[in-house]
């Protein structure tokens, strides 16, 4: 067993190694969210005060859209999947993913996907504009010619989640090593598994939904067309068949990553082990029974609405059981406060804000009220930044001694910490207030009662940006010369990946399967 | 005494300035109240949930921070051992749902009552297109455009809420909406009436209000909350609340404005205009009603709105351009300007077209013209 | 576990899955007729059904619903298109016949198609239609006008709370996708 490997170009593009495709994820990923991020900050610049000062409002709708697809798309499931490849195989003690050529195959496809997609910025009538959620028949009928790219993006994109669930899945099942049973895996790989039978679920609706598009908008097809028979709010369920459990695909993970890390810092184990996995498993069923709750104001019967709302505020149940047993687990711990034992407490804070803001959404007599304004955009990005983002952060602090063998200056993180979380609350809070002051979503200029909210938004989105450059600035500095890191980093940490190899970890681990009592 | 009770006076003053002030600020924060009954109704369910919402972030934020200041390794706290109880979480499994159930039955209540639209006393057809609203009076002849007035500036109290035609509803009558779309789906919203409802091409959806009597006089203001293209953020609805009386007068009025409107137009097509005439009147309709997409410059923004300047329509055959101007264009964004416009608007704007931007057809279209467009002659 | 077996378990499963996978895809369109079918049931989006006899209907004298016509014309669709009245009062079981204009105001040949919609949604469960252009599309040649009659009764069975309800069509021109159609078939 020895430490080589290729070198050059060729060691990546060729690469099946679970590691360095791990690595490609995640660095494509942070690609991924600068652009998108760039995207938002030019929302953020339009929307700093009233008027129309930067873009145009068809200009204005692309950055919406594309801004949403790639970060959702690009930036948060692919850093998951990147996760997934480095610490799955450690975890569990298998020595690479169960299928290496699919994995190289499921990242390689990505950087053509979002080239295609990125590119359509460039093209005659621009990028996308209808919004992220693509609904028909803006994006059918009235589409611009880019449509069609966008469409093969999202198919080619698809169709890498696929492969990257299936790799999960069956290295899961089948890559353990003996002694590992299913409730001794570390929790991240229940939260990984449960996300990759959502993935395999939900993936191919979502095909489905854009191959109707394609059909409708070039093969005389009228899914979605009232004309020929269609409906446009078909077009909705479907897409929110697809988009609810999407929400789930990019929190679970996260989920699990803030499960490794509390128990570290608290050096205490896990409260509720069991409990965290069936919660997790019910979310993830509840799931598929609440699309419409997206959908309240498209004029459903009462019976439907009742049965989403009911459904809906179900899932604060489950939800609810996580956050106190990640107290619980804090609970007469001793607590210390390293970076990522920071961003997850902020996690748990702020995630649960959201989904504060969530079961107040759910309820749809008030939701008529809330539906579509900035309130919504609140609430989302306060689950998906704090969340899936915060996450993924703690996620890089806590595993790159482990990664790369090299520790990150603390202070420096604890300054992107506090950065992060000072910006983060400064950006997004506000939009809570104009969305209840009546602020509509997606729009690019806005009468005077919404401009303080808009501009410490503004403020705090740029602070926020910039903050996430001095994050890869952190990052490289630590790969170019930090401090030699321990095999075991962190004091209260345990796992396969702490105590069975040493830091960092060699290019192949477990090439005979570890023992586990 | 005298300067005590000042000073009192001074300081109650002061408090009540500082305490409205942040009454008021945090009246601005929140959701309006609105009018209406189900509106209130609905603002008091919020308010319920935002406390439960604060009671549940006390208990347990207080539990965090309660552990990160007193269960800290740096206080040699020495770490619990306990990682599971079934009886704990038995509890806080039950607790929430109980929550829940507690919530659920005043937004069950609700619900119910904001969707049943039955026993309304008049029903108003709201139709969204891009980017404008069209209002039609089921019970009275009447129907109108309502559109963003561009003419007010950032400085305005309604700026990008204010529209040329406001819809008209009276009080103390249950007001029935039909609404529904005509391109995009579009989302009508009123706050203060709480009324939201997706405008669906081709289907139907109704919701209703019944505004107080005391809201006589009022105007309430809500936008599209649904991404219908371009302009989805300059397509304001405006409500103007009446009393009974004045609800009635005023559609007395419209019925007269219909009648003139209906006179001049005929007498319009009497006669012949001449091509100053004519351009000067065009621009003026096609800056306030055209430029928005096709650009004053004619160039349009391709390929979604194409150039009118040397494009195949304007210096084409008059009666394909006074089609596509008449009746629209499916599958675009080019609405019917033959409901909104008179024969002479449009007329004028068709010959402005055909010559304008060196285009130069030197064809005049006579408001005649379009009269026997319309009449399929 | 051996190699081998390995890579043979590996491969069941990951045909398993990829079966799972498969059977989402058609799900997706199976959705469609799926959600046909359910708002057939309960009438959640206002679609009305297909042709109805009328035959062994139940008349209720004593109960007047009031039926109101809308009539939309989509853009691009140079038609005149109104209904001869405005709305109805009649009685559940009772068939009724309402007749609705169309002219086409232009100099081209085109083929129209009405699409209804009723409100409140689940009303479109009672209303049954004999007869009704709906159920075809018109082509009319420049110029032509027609009377379109539909002929329809309220099912007696029409929820107590709803006296009222609203039957909309909106016509849309359909010439350029009926052509293009034909076109394919030659």
């Amino acid at each position: 067993m020895s430490d080589h490997h290729p070198t050059g170009f060729t060691r990546w593009l060729y690469t099946t190694n679970h590691k360095d495709i791990g690595s490609m994820y995640l660095w494509f990923s942070f690609i991924m969210f600068l652009i998108g991020g760039a995207m938002a900050m030019v929302i953020r610049a339009e929307l700093y005060q009233p008027g129309l000062q930067f873009v145009d409002p068809n200009f204005f709708n692309q950055m919406t859209t594309m801004h949403g697809l790639i970060m959702v798309f690009g930036a948060v499931m692919p850093s998951m999947v990147g996760l997934a490849n480095w610490l799955i195989p450690m975890m569990i003690g298998a020595p690479d993913m169960a299928l290496p050529r699919m994995n190289n195959w499921s990242f390689w496809i990505l950087p053509f996907a979002f080239t295609l997609l990125l590119s359509s910025l460039f093209m005659e009538g621009g990028a996308p504009n209808f919004g992220w959620t693509f609904y028909a028949p803006l994006s059918t009928t009235f589409g611009p010619p880019s449509t069609d790219f966008f469409i093969l993006g999202v198919h080619m994109m698809g169709i890498s989640s696929i492969m990257g669930a299936i790799n999960v899945i069956v290295t899961v099942f089948n890559m353990r090593a003996p002694g590992m049973t299913l409730m001794k895996m570390p929790l991240f790989v229940w939260t990984w598994l449960i996300t990759a039978f959502l993935l395999i679920m939900v993936m191919p609706v979502l095909a489905g939904t854009v191959t109707m598009m394609l059909t409708d908008r070039h093969f005389g097809t009228s899914f979605f067309d009232a004309a020929g028979g269609g409906d446009p709010v078909m077009f909705q369920h479907i897409f929110w068949f697809f988009g609810h459990p999407e929400v789930y695909i990019m929190i679970l993970p996260a989920f699990g990553v803030v499960s490794e890390i509390i128990p570290t810092f608290s050096r205490k184990k896990l409260f509720g082990y069991s409990s965290m996995v069936y919660a997790t498993a019910s979310i993830a069923l509840l799931s598929f029974i609440v699309w419409a709750h997206h959908m309240f104001a498209v004029g459903m019967p009462v019976a439907g609405e009742l049965f989403f709302m009911i459904a809906t505020m179900l899932i604060a149940v489950p939800t609810g059981v996580k956050v106190f047993n990640w107290v619980a687990t804090m609970w007469q711990g001793a607590l210390t406060f390293e970076t990522p034992m920071l961003f997850s407490i902020a996690f748990v804070i702020l995630f649960t804000i959201g989904g504060f803001s969530g079961v107040m959404l759910a309820m749809a007599p008030v939701d008529f009220q809330y539906h579509d304004t900035y309130f919504v955009v609140a609430h989302f990005h306060y689950v998906l930044f704090p969340g899936a983002i915060f996450g993924t952060t703690a996620a890089v602090y806590y595993w790159l001694p482990k990664w790369a063998g090299k520790m990150y200056n603390e202070t420096a993180g604890k300054i992107h910490f506090w950065l992060s979380m000072i910006f983060v609350n400064l950006t997004f809070f506000p939009m809570h207030f104009s969305g209840l002051a009546g602020m509509p979503r997606r729009i690019p200029d806005y009468n005077m009662m919404f401009a303080d909210f808009n501009m410490w938004a503004s403020i705090g989105a740029f602070g926020l940006g910039l903050t996430q450059v001095y994050f890869l600035v952190i990052v490289l500095l630590t790969l170019k010369n930090g401090k030699t890191a321990e095999q075991k980093q962190w004091e209260g940490a345990s796992g396969l990946e702490w105590d069975a190899m040493p830091s960092p970890a060699p290019y192949h681990t477990f090439s005979t399967p570890p023992k586990i009592d | 005494m005298a300067i005590r009770r000042k000073l009192i006076a001074g300081i109650a003053s002061l408090l009540s300035i500082v305490l409205s002030g942040v009454v008021q600020a945090a009246t601005d924060m929140n959701m309006r109240p609105g009018v209406t009954e189900t509106s209130n109704a609905a603002y008091d369910l919020h308010m319920m949930v935002i406390w439960v919402m604060v009671a549940i972030s006390v208990v347990v934020f207080g539990a965090m921070i309660y552990s990160f200041i007193f269960h800290r390794k740096s206080k040699n706290y020495k770490p619990a051992t306990f990682h599971h109880s079934t009886k704990v979480e038995m509890i806080w499994t039950a607790i929430p749902i109980i929550i829940l159930i507690y919530l659920t039955i005043p937004a069950v209540k609700l619900l119910i009552k904001m969707e049943d639209a039955s026993n309304s006393e008049m029903s108003i057809q709201v139709t969204g297109s891009q980017w404008k609203w069209h209002y039609k009076y089921l019970e009275h002849d009447v129907e109108f455009f309502s559109e963003l007035d561009r003419s007010l500036t950032i400085t305005d109290e309604n700026y990008l809420l204010e529209v040329d035609n406001a819809l008209v509803v009276p009080v103390e009558t249950k007001v029935r909406f039909l609404v529904t779309a005509s391109d995009v789906i579009h989302s009508w919203w009123v706050p203060d009436l709480a009324v939201k409802k997706d405008a669906i091409p081709g289907f139907i959806n109704e919701t209703w209000t019944a505004i107080p009597a005391d809201q006589a006089g009022k105007t309430f203001r809500g936008q599209c909350t649904e991404l219908c293209g371009k302009d989805h953020g300059f397509m304001p609805v405006v409500v103007k609340v009446l009393s009974k009386e004045d609800f009635k007068a005023w559609v007395a009025q419209k019925d007269q404005e219909r009648l003139a409107a209906e006179k001049a137009a005929a007498e319009a097509a009497a006669q012949s205009w001449d091509m100053d005439k004519l351009m000067a009147m065009g621009k003026e309709v096609y800056d306030s009603k055209c430029a928005q997409c096709h650009q004053a410059s004619g160039l349009g923004i391709p390929p979604a709105f194409p150039a009118l300047k040397g494009s195949p329509i304007a210096l084409g055959p008059v009666d394909a351009h006074i089609n596509i101007v008449v009746n629209g264009k499916s599958g675009t964004g080019m609405a019917a300007y033959g409901p909104q416009l008179t024969d002479a608007e449009l007329a004028a704007v068709i010959t402005y077209e055909r010559n304008a931007w060196e285009n130069n057809t030197g064809d005049k279209v006579q408001p005649a013209d379009i009269q026997a467009f319309k009449a399929g002659n | 576990m051996t190699e081998q077996t390995q890579q043979e378990s590996n491969k069941k499963l990951v045909w398993r899955l990829v079966g799972i996978i498969g059977g989402m895809f058609v799900f997706a369109f199976a959705l469609i007729p799926l959600y046909n079918v359910f708002c057939d049931i309960t009438g959640i989006n206002g679609k009305t059904r297909g042709q109805a006899l009328y035959q062994d209907v139940k008349i209720d004298k004593k109960r007047v619903v009031t039926i109101e016509f809308l009539t939309n014309i989509n853009r691009g669709m140079p038609w005149q298109f109104e209904s001869r009245v405005k709305s109805m009062e009649v009685h559940p079981g009772e068939l009724n016949e309402v007749r609705f204009y169309a002219k086409n105001r232009s100099k081209f040949d085109i083929i129209g198609q009405s699409v209804p919609s009723v409100s409140p949604g689940e009303a479109a469960l009672y209303l049954n239609k004999t007869e009704c252009f709906c159920f075809d599309q018109q082509r009319l040649v420049a110029g032509e006008e027609i009377e379109m009659p539909m002929k329809f009764y309220i099912d007696a069975d029409l929820p107590e709370d709803i006296s009222r309800l609203t039957l909309s069509y909106q016509l849309f021109n359909v010439t350029e996708s009926v052509n293009a159609a034909t076109e394919a078939t030659k």
